[in-house]
């Protein structure tokens, strides 16, 4: 096993974590839970695997699969609508909600995947980025420009977040909405646009899973929108940790997959990283894990 | 407040408005001699291209040449598997068939309490008492189990045999003895024809996500690929789309599991090792039709046609002659007894 293999399957395994991670980071700041991401991302999975189906099917090429993605953007928008309006629009609660958003993605793509593809669990084949043949090592990867994409998002959410003033607002109304509506931030509209973003950037991690697969596959992505939602934690709410984070987790999940067959060390073990250290971190054993001031709170304004 | 009760009052009428209508057909009670069929699919569901396809087919066959009248149940999420098993049950089914080792425990207790309802486990799990002997399961409860050891067996030994390399590779869904049987199997074929050979097995999980996660099955398959492994075969649902997908990026060989995969990678899949569901759920009706319907455990094997692998226009190619032959005779030789194929690990 090579450097270079290993380095290549982590990215491969990072890239829906990163994504989600960096939606979720925007969506946290502004003081909305993130528990949706799971829910984004299979729903973005859906509408890219349908989107690039419609337009395979409708003889487009090489530019249905971007039509994929352009439609797990809006998927992932179409959800995290849904979840803002409830808890902003609404007040309702955050953790009930986002839970309900989850289940009603894992329902939504089951039923639309009945009523597309006469199936209750695969979608046919679609077209994807990826060149037959391409191999496993870093080619196959470029060839990706989801990939390109994922490594590019966590140091673009980190300049929004910290260097624009859109960032500025967003970090204000989730540390403290009063004050930012008394200095004329429109708080509601900024909580909405930061939703919609982390919505729009967790549906592209739910396109890379189902296009690099070339097929929607019901409940396929397995967890990893609550993994992604540890790495923000684990990042202390920061981009850019959030994104090492994500990279720890997928090499830990390498190394199981490495691991595994050998008789090392049992790869249970090594499965359990991510989870033992988000404890820890939560546990406040790395300095002080600080969540937005605002997170989970209904605002008034 | 009001507002409040209101939307729960809406709600509830809702529901029951939906419990009236929901079970369509309920309404009529079962009459005349035809076969009333209740099947309850695993998670999954149709269009899984496995073994609840399998179970389908053979029930739209019983549908077609018994006359039996079929009613499907795809549960959700979660815990309502129960829940669809005992409806069935209640509105008279002459039989009830439950898809899928996880309805082992329910079918269990359901048998009990209609007793004069027939009903069939596919993948029924037998469980042991304390001293290690089977307990068999009730007189209304046949567990139509399959061997898939001895497919595995001879797959195992195709592998090995046109892998052109000493490592072949296994990837498994949930890691728990139901799927040990494959990779136990699959091994025991490939040390029979090629001692020194090394088998990676890998599985994708402890949970029955396991099954459905695609993403890691590809990694999984990705990473065997590159140790140098040219087969790899899979007991792992839908997350045997990625070791399909993982098969087609690299140009090597995946062996299929349950049913004839070989549409999931034209060109790339070796062959499948299938399980004659169809056939076990067809039986188990036509005998409730024939009146000779008895509990037990039910076991298809090679000797039974239960299990096999496809050799057909798709794959011969990919399969020699000389390597047919050799295959075919292991497979007399374990319907003989000559060969014991172990289950477990």
């Amino acid at each position: 096993m090579s450097a270079l293999n290993f380095l290549s399957q982590t990215l491969r395994i990072a890239v829906p974590y990163l994504l989600a991670a960096a939606g979720g980071v925007l969506s946290e700041r502004a003081g909305l839970i993130g528990l949706t991401l799971e829910g984004y991302m299979l729903g973005g999975a859906f509408c890219a695997a349908a989107g690039s189906y419609a337009a395979g099917a409708a003889g487009m090429g090489a530019v249905a699969p971007w039509l994929g993605v352009l439609a797990a953007v809006l998927g992932g928008a179409a959800l995290s609508m849904l979840y803002a309006a409830s808890a902003i629009r609404f007040k309702a609660d955050q953790i009930v909600v986002g839970i309900a958003v989850n289940l009603l993605a894992v329902g939504l793509t089951r039923f639309f995947l009945r009523l597309f593809f006469d199936s209750s669990s695969n979608s046919p084949r679609v077209p994807g980025f990826d060149v037959k043949g391409s191999g496993t090592g870093f080619v196959s990867l470029a060839h990706n420009p989801l990939v390109w994409i994922g490594v590019i998002m966590t140091p673009l959410v980190a300049w929004l977040l910290y260097r624009t003033p859109f960032g500025l607002r967003i970090r204000a109304v989730g540390e403290h909405p009063a004050a930012a509506a008394s200095v004329g931030v429109p708080v509601v509209k900024v909580r909405y646009m930061a939703v919609a973003l982390s919505g729009m950037i967790a549906g592209l991690g739910g396109a890379y899973l189902s296009l690099d697969q070339h097929q929607f596959t019901d409940g396929m992505t397995a967890g990893r929108g609550f993994i992604a939602l540890a790495a923000i934690i684990f990042g202390r709410w920061n981009p850019l940790l959030a994104g090492l984070a994500c990279l720890l987790f997928a090499s830990a999940e390498t190394l199981q997959i490495q691991l595994q067959g050998t008789q090392m060390i049992p790869s249970q073990f090594v499965e359990m990283i991510p989870y033992v250290l988000t404890i820890i971190a939560l546990a406040g054993l790395v300095g002080r894990a600080s969540a937005p001031a605002a997170l989970g709170k209904t605002t008034t304004e | 407040m009001r507002k409040l009760l209101i939307f729960v009052g809406v709600l509830l009428a809702v529901h029951i408005a939906l419990l009236l209508v929901h079970p369509s057909g309920a309404a009529e009670p079962p009459t005349g001699d035809a076969v009333d069929v209740g099947i309850v699919f695993d998670m999954g569901g149709r269009g899984d291209k496995s073994f609840n396809d399998g179970a389908y087919l053979g029930a739209e066959r019983a549908e077609k040449e018994l006359g039996a009248r079929v009613r499907f149940i795809e549960p959700g999420e979660g815990s309502d598997r129960e829940a669809g098993l005992r409806l069935l049950a209640a509105e008279g089914m002459d039989i009830v068939l439950g898809v899928g080792f996880i309805f082992t425990d329910d079918l269990t207790q359901l048998a009990k309490e209609y007793p004069n309802t027939d009903f069939a486990g596919v993948d029924f799990s037998v469980g042991q008492d304390k001293n290690g002997r089977i307990i068999q399961p009730p007189a209304n409860l046949a567990a139509l189990k399959f061997r898939e050891e001895q497919g595995s067996f001879l797959v195992g030994a195709l592998a090995a045999l046109v892998g052109n390399s000493k490592k072949v590779g296994f990837v498994g869904g949930m890691n728990f003895p139901l799927i040990h049987k494959f990779e136990v199997g699959y091994i025991a074929g490939v040390k029979a024809v090629c001692p020194d050979c090394e088998v990676l097995s890998q599985y994708a999980g402890v949970t029955p996500e396991a099954f459905r996660n695609p993403g890691k099955g590809k990694e999984l398959a990705l990473s065997q690929y590159q140790q140098g492994v040219n087969v790899i075969f899979h007991a792992s649902g839908s997350t045997g789309l990625g070791v399909f997908e993982a098969a087609r990026q690299t140009g090597k060989l995946a062996i299929g599991v349950d049913a004839d995969q070989f549409n999931e990678a034209p060109g790339y899949v070796l062959t499948s090792m299938v399980k004659g569901v169809d056939n076990a759920v067809y039986d188990a009706i036509k005998r409730v039709k024939e009146k000779r319907f008895k509990g037990g455990i039910y076991q298809y094997g090679l000797a039974e046609d239960g299990v096999g692998y496809v050799y057909d226009r798709n794959n011969e190619k990919l399969i020699p002659p000389a390597v047919r032959a050799r295959l075919e005779a292991l497979k007399r030789e374990i319907i003989a007894g000559r060969i014991v194929v172990p289950s477990t690990k």
